[in-house]
């Protein structure tokens, strides 16, 4: 395991990096501490995927790269995913963690909300984010690839909604990766009492692809009232490793995370999404489509731990797996003693396009309270013959009939998606990974 | 234009090994009614699904053409492009597909990329056929035959053939759970495509269909083959007097090929 561990950074390195960003002083800590505790700790156990062979230290880092880079404009693939310059409200675009476009409206200021890049956010809101960051939703010493990141990541976005606020534009972020650096992505969202926000992230793969690993962390803080709608769409090449860990931590009463989340990776994928309701009444809400293709191995565990009394957790999620993909659908609804009358309710569907392909629904629940209702769907199935026949005999070609099956089968979960962009750049992902 | 023509010979189909068509033979041609009628466990709905290209269904020995062309050379969606149409007992459901998406689908099938209906073009066509069928405007936004009743999916069948416009259609008891007037409906969108251009097949063991679709040809089915054809009269004989006449007649005793 030691062999494994080594990358190539050293808690000098680590400091300077940290001193060179002009960093607050808890968070070189921070990065110091967690890069000591490393080899201690395990790499996180997705239920059914086996990732002790997976490499999540081959990459490198650019020790050189400033937080504020040169604002450069949109690159093509970035354009592809969130249009022209001009048609944009709110944007952050970064390259290898380094901020390359970014537009905002003026009106952010004056109401107090701050949507900023994590760097710039440390140092101007240091008191705010030391307050939140990987505290309640998440530790650095959890596991490995926690502590690994905190002591390297270097991009993202930071994000304030003071109280009463709502944000009425979504706030949009797009994440490229290129070349061999590692992409170490944190994104921290903190709504306030009775504030609304919506964000969309996408992560893209640019250039010629290369061995590298991203490890991904968002954190959603929301108080009472507050709704935050989290989008996503996920688009690293097959060379990419990716640990993605989404959570929400929900402490406020009637509070609510929607989160709508696209996987499309190429390359081998942990995702976790874990949403914690301690407010009473809080609702969490999560649907998730992927498609996995070529010999990708994914494991996407989605999450609901529920404290609040009269907290609600659904979970939704659909995937196909085409060619020799192999993914593990895991559905967590962890009710715990006390949450009375909380309700979980999970679906779980997986179509396999070939032979080859793997697919497997996993719904849990786990249940410490007498007084709650809680349910579970799930279905892992080949495409039936007899749907492609009656297809095919109207003369639709048998790619046609199965790119028809496939839309169908995401359309449930696509078409429910609280948020219209997240949906459109979905139906293009999935249009080109389909075929 | 030549009429069109789907010309069967001596077919054996098997299903899972057991021979359900035993040197099946028919010829159909623009302009002309067939009607294959003959009780439960024949043969008769293997014959649809074998002509088709169903998956489960092994042609054994026997040969079809379609204007000439091999047809069990072709694709299920080259058969159909060709200008097949089976109008089916048991349609599938096919969820998160909207019915007016399929059917375009289907449609912009048999046409180049750059040729396409457009649109205006596809929606009028569809609201003119959907009012000749007294389908409910929401059909065109369900998904395919998902939640549809028995007779609704009947009716969604005629819809496509009515979109499609193909030269020969086999209907496949497409009578079968429907009241007398969604029968009539149904009889009244095919009579719309009654032309030298158009041949049809029709499987029944009613005969009320045939009193709102006139056949010119009617072919009795039994152990997997045609024993007895005539005119529309041998229908009109069929219903008054059932199918054991035609038994004793033939010296049949068990007229089933065994199927369930």
């Amino acid at each position: 395991m030691t062999a494994e561990t080594k990358f190539p950074v050293d808690q000098n390195d680590v400091t300077s990096f940290s001193k060179d960003r002009q960093e607050p002083q808890w968070l070189t800590d921070l990065r110091v501490s967690s890069l000591d505790k490393l080899e201690a700790l395990e790499l996180p156990k997705p239920d059914k995927t086996n990732i002790t062979k997976w490499n999540f230290t081959a990459f490198q880092i650019d020790p050189q790269a400033q937080a504020e880079g040169k604002l450069d404009g949109l690159t093509d693939a970035m354009k592809s995913f969130v249009g022209k310059e001009d048609s944009i409200d709110a944007l952050i675009a970064q390259k290898n963690g380094v901020t390359t476009f970014q537009k905002l409206p003026d009106a952010f200021e004056k109401e107090g909300v701050v949507f900023t890049d994590i760097q710039t956010a440390v140092k101007e809101h240091s008191d705010l984010v030391q307050k939140y960051f990987m505290k309640d939703a998440v530790s650095p010493d959890e596991n490995r690839l926690t502590a690994l990141h905190a002591a390297l990541f270097h991009g993202g976005t930071f994000i304030y909604v003071p109280k009463n606020v709502e944000v009425n534009i979504p706030l949009q972020a797009i994440y490229v990766q290129e070349g061999q650096i590692g992409l170490f992505n944190h994104v921290l969202i903190v709504a306030e009492a009775n504030s609304a926000v919506t964000y969309i992230e996408n992560y893209v793969s640019d250039g010629k692809p290369q061995q590298t690993v991203a490890n991904i962390i968002a954190e959603v803080y929301a108080a009472d009232g507050a709704t935050v709608n989290f989008g996503a769409v996920d688009n690293l090449a097959a060379e990419v490793t990716t640990y993605v860990n989404r959570r929400g931590y929900i402490s406020g009463q009637d509070a609510k995370i929607y989160w709508a989340l696209g996987q499309m990776n190429d390359g081998n994928t942990v995702s976790e999404n874990t949403t914690y309701l301690v407010g009473e009444g809080s609702i969490a809400d999560t649907k998730t489509v992927s498609i996995g293709r070529g010999k990708q191995v994914q494991n996407f565990t989605t999450n609901i731990v529920h404290y609040g009394k009269h907290s609600d957790g659904q979970i939704l999620k659909h995937g196909v797996m085409r060619e020799e993909a192999s993914s593990i659908f895991n559905g967590i609804s962890k009710i715990e003693h006390g949450a009375t009358k909380a309700n979980g309710e999970q679906t779980e569907r997986v179509l396999m396009l070939s032979e080859k392909a793997r697919g497997d629904a996993n719904p849990i629940l786990l249940i410490d309270e007498d007084d709650v209702t809680a349910g579970h769907a799930a279905s892992v199935g080949k495409i039936d013959p007899i749907q492609m026949f009656y297809l095919m005999s109207r003369g639709i070609s048998r790619r046609e009939a199965e790119r028809l099956i496939i839309h169908g089968f995401l359309a449930p979960v696509v078409n429910e998606l609280p948020i219209e962009s997240v949906k459109e750049q979905l139906i293009q992902v999935i249009e080109r990974k389909v075929y | 234009m030549t009429k069109p023509s789907l010309k069967v010979e001596n077919l054996h189909v098997s299903i899972e090994d057991k021979e359900i068509l035993k040197g099946f033979g028919i010829e159909v041609k623009g302009g002309e009614i067939h009607a294959i009628m003959g009780p439960n466990g024949t043969g008769k709905s293997t014959l649809a699904s074998a002509l088709m290209g169903h998956p489960k269904y092994e042609v054994t020995e026997g040969q079809a053409t379609f204007n000439g062309e091999d047809l069990f050379e072709m694709e299920v969606d080259e058969r159909a492009r060709a200008g097949l149409f089976l109008a089916m007992q048991y349609p599938s459901e096919i969820s998160g597909v909207t019915n007016a998406d399929f059917i375009r689908s289907a449609i912009n099938a048999d046409r180049e990329e750059g040729d396409e209906i457009s649109l205006m073009k596809f929606i009028r066509k569809m609201d003119d056929k959907m009012a000749t069928l007294e389908m409910d405007d929401s059909f065109q936004h369900r998904y395919l035959n998902e939640g549809f009743s028995g007779g609704e999916k009947k009716r969604n069948e005629i819809l496509q053939l009515l979109m499609l416009e193909p030269k020969i259609a086999i209907l496949d008891e497409i009578d079968s759970g429907l009241d007398i007037d969604a029968l009539k409906v149904v009889a009244k969108g095919i009579n719309e495509m009654r032309s030298e251009n158009f041949g049809c097949l029709i499987i029944t063991h009613y005969q009320r269909l045939l009193n709102y679709i006139k056949p010119d040809f009617v072919h009795v089915m039994m152990q997997g083959r045609i024993v007895k054809s005539g005119g529309p009269e041998l229908a009109e004989r069929l219903e008054a007097e059932g199918y054991d006449w035609v038994k004793e007649e033939l010296g049949i005793e068990d007229e089933t090929v065994g199927q369930d």
